[in-house]
């Protein structure tokens, strides 16, 4: 291993690692713009330069590697010089308007210009303008001759998104970042551009304009949404949550974060916010005091079942297991393994071990969407050679090489998952994984056995913030879901139904409601007002097994409360044993009793009776849960609302399927289920396998459809309908 | 989009690359489109993209930074002339003057007429023998002087 001399300091690195890692080794900072830890080296910004002992001129540190008896300088006159000039070449172009800047007290440029720069320009020509662009409703590209050509906007697209959206054209002074010429950036990772952008040229539109840096406290939290459970800065100005950015955890989610969980924050402060209990008065609901809302609650709540949000807080889902049946797998249709699991259900492996699969089956899953980190860490491993085989009804693009991918209807996907078996044979590391459309099968057992019969490691995409943890909590409680059913009281935590189950009339059958809810709803006969995962202390268990405890960032809104407080208060009136606590940190202790979560985990799954094959008669419908359409705050944030991924759904069909029915692309549809029926949008998706249909669930335009699985009709809608 | 011959072309560059590098044709692709179709629009780049399995601005990148790839549909004769330091110092600026006064155009313009179409170049590795002017991408011409170029105007004038 070479040593060499940084600034007089001696280190040992490997050979390979470049002079800016070994003097960050050594505590020496090295100024830089666009050398990046997690992209290539693009060595364009010059910021970098050091002296070189018996190099003729300074030489960049991230493009330089490290050799045996180096001696480097970085602060010496020769290395001084380069780096101010460097300076002073970037700031002739830069239009130094820092005032009215949002990058201003978190900019590199400005920061660096502080060390490196002149107090005044020498420059006294015009500067040169780049026109702004339009890259969505997102990523805010208004002042674009802020930009200093570092690119890392664009190798993070290249090189971590898995598409190149945005590149350089021209040359010299010229040059300038363009979107794919007139689109919008669509990645459900573009928010980390606005992070990488050493300057205010990207910036983020939500938040534009409303706080300065040194304005926000910043408080950690984890994120309420996919399994992942990334790590988050929440940055809080007079008690409102102004922006959510990444808290780098090398083992969750390194230093990124998807768009759903950087820009939900914008539900929280919804206009629609539940501020004071509701009861339902002849009808209508009116507002109360929470002594009579309570009163009437668990008045009504004696034999009652419960409906849980799996993005609940462990705390929350453990009170909740209390009160009666209750289940937080919400979306799933097939219970039949309940009892015949060794453990609970999780991904198999700790989420940084994604990356050193060599050979990974990943079977219906919608994975750019459902885990947008899960599949950077998969799209790496297979950048670097893993193969990834897919199993799944739909063929949308992973933006990663594939091995292979075989595209099937729903109902032959669990007789699909054998055939695999040879291709995973002979591998170092394999693994399967279920996605959430594998959870969410009528024959989700059916797939796990087949699954587990390949012989590999067996993992669970964890659909939900705690598909985990609502385990550790002890449910399913009282016979989970088919019990909460029969039950003709609900309680609903922190759940939309139409919106957020497996079959949109589930809550539908209930004579009484009662509605633990952060928005205002008409769902329910009494509304307790809770809070989002801001306004509380909690728990969440990811889908590694990871339990992650956060506190409560803000206060909360109006009369609203933390909902664990609510569900104690309900199990103290409704003298349930075990619901008497005085703080969040008891019922956790109760709740974990000491217990070792990673324990607890465990996929196998014991033979067992079959679920019935799915009617193979009729169209078969595919619904996927929109990635902002997962659960109750990402539905309300405007911004994630506008992107294309948020569009409303429609009905798409094969070019054989539209023949068939004689349809045309565009044209309006009547979808129908036993349930229930949907007017829509004929759209063509070849790829689709045949007889099949896919509509988005978890939609208000599809919520009078039906279960997310079954039978489906499509015909033309007549005209007199549509009008 | 590309007739077959310019496609059987373009594959013999891909196959100069590993499978996994067809990116690397892409400046000999564009080469071969631009010369079949004149110019490269933006469809045309798309093609290419499509045809190597790369992203459309991947090729624009390269499009535009290259100033023999020409953008816009041009007059029948390109005049490049370099505009570089070296050739500046070397008389290249007024020699550029003298060629927009005789063609009546502006930089990046073309003559009414559609017969010529001025451009600025970047270095074209000339630089001893300035002012340097690049007639339609593959004819050099050195040492231009103010008479120099009349006479190279007249004798692409001569509509043949
Ligand atoms: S927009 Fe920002 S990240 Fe992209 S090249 Fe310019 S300065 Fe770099
Ligand atoms: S950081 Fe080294 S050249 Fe930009
Ligand atoms: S600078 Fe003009 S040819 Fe080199």
């Amino acid at each position: 291993m070479p040593t060499l001399e940084i600034d007089g300091k001696a280190i040992e690195v490997a050979a390979g690692t470049s002079v800016i890692e070994a003097a960050k080794r050594l505590g020496i900072f090295i100024p830089h713009f666009c050398y990046h830890p997690k992209l290539s080296v693009a060595a364009n910004c010059r910021m970098c330069l050091v002296e070189v002992e018996k190099a003729p001129k300074p030489m960049p540190a991230c493009a330089t590697p490290v050799a045996d008896g180096m001696k480097i300088w970085t602060q010496s006159p020769a290395a001084r010089k380069a780096q101010n000039g460097v300076m002073e070449f970037l700031l002739i172009n830069h239009p130094l308007d820092c005032p009215i800047c949002d990058q201003g007290g978190e900019c590199q440029l400005q920061d660096l210009s502080v060390g490196y720069g002149g107090s005044a320009s020498r420059y006294q020509e015009e500067k040169r303008v780049v026109l702004h662009k339009d890259l969505g409703p997102l990523v805010a590209a208004e002042e674009m001759s802020r930009c200093i050509q570092c690119t890392r906007c664009v190798r993070f697209g290249e090189e971590i998104g898995g598409v190149m959206e945005l590149g350089m054209i021209n040359r010299g002074e010229h040059a300038e970042i363009v979107s794919f010429i007139g689109r919008s950036v669509d990645s459900e990772l573009s928010g980390n551009m606005i992070d990488l952008c050493p300057v205010g040229a990207l910036t983020s539109k939500p938040f534009r304009y409303s706080a300065r840096t040194w304005e926000l406290s910043r408080r950690r939290s984890v994120a309420p949404h996919d399994g992942l459970g990334s790590n988050l800065v929440v940055q809080v100005k007079q008690n409102r949550v102004m922006r959510v950015l990444p808290l780098e955890n090398g083992a969750v989610n390194e230093c990124w974060l998807s768009d759903k969980d950087r820009f939900s924050y914008e539900g929280l402060n919804a206009p629609d916010r539940l501020l004071r209990p509701m009861v339902r008065r002849g009808g209508r609901l009116e507002e109360a005091e929470w002594e009579e809302a309570l009163e009437r609650a668990a008045e009504g709540l004696r034999d009652a079942g419960v409906l849980a949000s799996p993005h609940a807080t462990l705390e929350e889902l453990y009170l909740a297991g209390k009160l009666g049946p209750a289940d937080f797998r919400l979306r799933h249709s097939d219970f039949s393994a309940d009892g015949r699991r060794a453990g609970i259900p999780w991904l198999g492996m700790p989420v940084a071990e994604l990356g050193t699969l060599d050979r990974v089956l990943v079977v219906g899953s919608f994975l750019r969407k459902d885990h947008p980190l899960l599949a950077h860490r998969m799209r790496q491993a297979a950048k670097r050679g893993a193969q990834v085989h897919v199993l799944h009804s739909v063929d949308d693009d992973w933006l990663m090489p594939l091995a292979s991918k075989t595209i099937v209807a729903p109902n032959a996907l669990a007789g699909a998952i054998a055939a695999f078996k040879e291709r995973l044979a002979g591998a170092k590391n394999a693994a399967v994984l279920l996605g959430n459309f594998a959870q969410q099968h009528p024959q989700a057992a059916a797939l796990h056995a087949a699954a587990q019969a390949l012989g590999v490691q067996l993992g669970f995409l964890g659909e939900a913030a705690n598909s985990v943890g609502g385990y550790v909590a002890g449910l399913p409680a009282g016979g989970g879901m088919p019990e909460v059913l029969k039950k003709d009281a609900l309680l609903l935590l922190n759940v939309e139904p139409r919106l957020d189950c497996a079959d949109p009339r589930a809550a539908e059958r209930a004579r009484f409601i009662v509605n633990l809810s952060a928005w205002r709803s008409d769902v329910g006969d009494v509304l307790l007002p809770i809070v989002p995962f801001t306004e509380t202390a909690g728990t969440f268990v990811s889908t590694e097994g990871r339990v992650q405890t956060f506190n409560a960032c803000v206060l909360p809104a109006g009369e609203a409360r933390p909902a664990w407080k609510v569900l104690r208060v309900l199990g103290t009136m409704l003298d349930r044993p075990g619901t008497a606590f005085d703080t969040i940190e008891e019922v956790r202790s109760a709740c974990l009793a000491g217990r070792d979560v990673a324990a607890l985990l465990s996929n196998r799954i014991e033979a067992g009776a079959a679920a019935p094959v799915v009617a193979s008669a009729g169209l078969q419908r595919i619904a996927e849960v929109p990635i902002y359409a997962a659960d109750p705050l990402v539905r309300r944030s405007p911004s994630l609302q506008k992107t294309r991924d948020a569009r409303p759904p429609r009905a798409w069909m094969n070019a054989r399927l539209l023949q068939k029915l004689g349809l045309a692309e565009g044209q309006p549809v009547l979808a129908r289920m036993q349930a229930g029926q949907a007017r829509l949008t004929a759209a063509l998706d070849d790829k689709l396998p045949e007889d099949c249909v896919r509509i988005a669930a978890a939609h208000a335009a599809t919520a009078d459809l039906g279960p997310m699985f079954g039978t489906v009709s499509v015909e033309k809608a007549s005209v007199e309908k549509v009008a | 989009m590309l007739s077959a011959e310019s496609l059987r072309k373009i594959d013999r560059e891909i196959a100069k690359y590993p499978a996994e590098r067809r990116q690397s044709a892409v400046m000999a692709a564009l080469v071969i489109a631009q010369d079949e179709k004149g110019w490269l629009s933006t469809e045309t780049m798309d093609f290419v993209a499509q045809y190597l399995g790369i992203a459309p601005v991947a090729v624009y990148e390269v499009a535009s930074f290259y100033t023999m790839y020409n953008r816009e549909p041009l007059g029948t004769h390109k005049l490049t002339i370099c505009t570089c330091l070296p050739c500046g110092l070397q008389g290249s600026l007024a020699a550029a003057d003298h060629l927009k006064k005789r063609l009546g155009i502006d930089f990046n313009e073309t003559t009414p007429d559609g017969w010529f179409t001025l451009r600025e170049g970047e270095c074209m590795g000339a630089c001893a023998m300035a002012p340097v002017v690049l007639v339609d991408n593959k004819r050099m011409c050195d040492y231009m002087t103010n008479d120099k170029l009349d006479a190279l105007v007249d004798e692409l004038s001569r509509k043949s």
